[in-house]
């Protein structure tokens, strides 16, 4: 850039050749980073996409994109028998189509998860960011980190050879007199319960760290002890980054799939017994995806049916989460 | 001239102010021989100070001089900073405080504290003024309506938020939000209100009513206040204490005597400014 101050037409502030070239750059950089920001997008409508295109055929016999070339449709499967029935097997002799049983196995298995996950979490949570000495703190965090990175299959192994014939098993057994098999709901929870502590302890700690110390400084000052300042001025004051980490949580509950197909096992059914076994949305995709299952077929259509479901779920508890985040900011400044 | 006289010429505040004078000293706080340090850091060195009820007793001094330090002392702020260790003797009548058998929540219940930075809680005014009460165990929700109220009266907010103690605290305007601040102190009935600069984030109007406020709180309290401002010092309390750099009490006494005959060359200096 030209600093002549001998140039008296407008000294310095005329952009010469280089600026042009720099703004033609920064269109450049700003082109590319645009395209990679618009990769996502694209890549989640084309999942969106493919998932009721394919469902529709689930329906009707028939892709969308078919249907638009003059496919005739066919209903194979109709919603009230989809959405109401209770037995899932449309792979058997007898085909049945209701999604109910599926649907159950995923939501016990995250309610199940949430009471194990939440309750741990925000106490890991308070400890860590309230009552822990620095030293514990940088033990404990580092552990939590590693919990979070430990592949969900190896979660899934960690509940077929422990939490299911150790913890699981044993109750069963003395308490109630049932003999279970390798699998079990109440494992299932366990194990996701387990695996989603440090994504709610992680975030949640952050959240209540970022509350300002002049407002802990007040409460102490006020004669509140420790429990009153976590539970009256912290936990309140940073509720809304707490629930956003409930709410993670329960998502990646809803979605788990390794972890809790060998620990909850592969057998649709609505049951209130803890120590059956049971399937959720997740294995059903699994077991289907294996690819035993001839691409076309309307079993293999009940893929993308529950993919689709499944789907709108987890995006539920994301609007979920906006809707609270937006409705509870931090208030404090 | 007869006292009968002198009383119908003198406006009310300089009857409360010549009563105030009057009144015998009863010490509440007194320090002896006390050293704070923070790690490595001497913040306090053999500070000795005997500090009268129901009196305004000012701690002046330039920046990192531990006045502030002095006052967390007191009610045992201090020990929410890890590094921070006390030696030395500091009592509330007559009991040190930090002998092992007192719990620092139940000091910080007789000794409220109002801080530099109004930092009311995110939540109602009312629950602001409540939130001490509640943690001390009041449930009754007769009673904490009353004593809500109180306080608020008491902190001249009452008129201002009458109408609105369901809206946040963090509405309020800065100067509110510190008298609010005082009324959620005041709530719990202390004995003693420590005041860290409580004025120094308000604008002149709004500082000026927390100290024409003060001057009402010292007939039921006894406030220590920390001051950077020295004309405020002058004008509020009764007895001032100058702290100077390195932790040392230099001087402390009526505070006509601090600004009008100081004993001490540094804080003549200090006082007209010379440095700090």
């Amino acid at each position: 850039m030209s600093t002549d101050v001998t140039d008296r037409s407008g000294p310095g502030i005329r952009g010469d050749g280089a600026v042009g070239a720099d703004n033609a750059t920064d269109r450049r950089v700003r082109r590319l980073l645009f395209g990679c920001a618009v990769i996502t997008v694209l890549t989640t409508l084309a999942i969106f996409f493919v998932l009721i295109d394919n469902a529709a055929s689930y329906f009707f016999g028939a892709k969308l994109t078919e249907m638009l070339l003059g496919a005739s449709v066919e209903r194979t499967v109709t919603f009230t028998e989809f959405f109401s029935g209770t037995r899932w097997a449309p792979d058997h002799a007898t085909p049945g189509h209701g999604v109910l049983p599926i649907v159950f196995g995923t939501l016990a298995i995250t309610v199940g998860a949430a009471f194990v996950s939440i309750p741990i979490g925000t106490a890991t949570a308070i400890y860590l960011s309230e009552y822990s000495s620095k030293s514990v703190r940088s033990k404990l965090k580092p552990t939590l980190e590693i919990l979070a990175g430990i592949p969900t299959i190896v979660y899934g192994y960690f509940a077929i050879a422990f939490i299911n014939p150790v913890i699981v098993a044993p109750i069963a057994e003395t308490l109630f007199g049932i003999n279970m098999g390798r699998y079990s709901l109440l494992s299932g929870m366990l194990v996701v319960g387990i695996m989603t502590i440090p994504m709610v302890s992680s975030i949640s700690e952050d959240a209540m760290s970022a509350v300002p110390d002049d407002l802990r400084n007040g409460a102490y000052a006020l004669g509140a002890t420790k429990f009153d300042v976590s539970t009256r001025i912290v936990l309140p004051a940073s509720i809304s980054g707490v629930f956003a980490s409930y709410i993670l949580a329960v998502s990646r509950a809803i979605g788990e799939t390794m972890a809790v197909t060998l620990a909850a096992g592969m057998q649709p059914q609505i049951t209130a017994n803890p120590f059956a076994e049971i399937m959720t949305m997740t294995a059903y995709m699994v077991k289907m995806a294996r690819g035993t299952t001839a691409v076309g077929t309307v079993e293999y259509q009940s893929l993308f049916a529950v993919g689709l479901l499944l789907f709108v779920m987890t995006l539920s508890m994301n609007l979920l989460n906006d809707w609270f985040k937006r409705r509870f900011q931090e208030e404090y400044r | 001239m007869s006292t009968e006289e002198q009383s119908l010429i003198t406006t009310e505040v300089q009857t409360e102010n010549t009563t105030r004078a009057d009144r015998p000293d009863e010490t509440v706080l007194e320090a002896r021989s006390l050293d704070v340090y923070y790690g490595q850091d001497q913040a306090l060195t053999d500070v000795s100070i005997e500090i009268p009820e129901h009196k305004v007793t000012a701690m002046i001094g330039p920046s990192g001089c531990g006045k502030s330090t002095f006052l967390r002392s007191i009610n045992r702020m201090n020990d929410q900073i890890d590094a921070c260790r006390v030696d030395g003797e500091l009592s509330f009548h007559g009991k040190n405080v930090y002998d092992e058998d007192v719990d620092p929540v139940a000091l910080r219940r007789k000794i409220g504290q109002v801080f530099q930075k109004p930092n009311p809680f995110p939540k109602s005014i009312y629950e602001n003024v409540a939130y001490g009460l509640r943690v001390q165990g009041t449930v009754d929700d007769v009673d904490l309506d009353d004593a809500v109220e109180q306080a608020l009266r008491g902190a001249a907010l009452w008129d201002e938020v009458e109408g609105k103690l369901d809206s946040s605290g963090l509405d309020l305007s800065g100067g509110q939000q510190q008298r609010l601040c005082i009324a959620r102190a005041i709530a719990t009935d202390p004995e003693v209100i420590l005041m860290d600069e409580p004025t120094s984030a308000l604008d002149p109007v709004a500082a000026s009513k927390i100290e024409d406020l003060i001057d009402e709180l010292v007939e039921e309290y006894t406030v220590v206040i920390v001051t950077h401002n020295m004309q405020q010092a002058a004008r509020i309390s009764d007895r001032t204490a100058v702290f100077l750099t390195g932790g040392e009490l230099v001087e402390f006494d009526d505070t006509a005597s601090i600004f009008e005959d100081p004993a001490d060359d540094r804080v003549e200096d200090y006082i007209t400014g010379k440095f700090g």
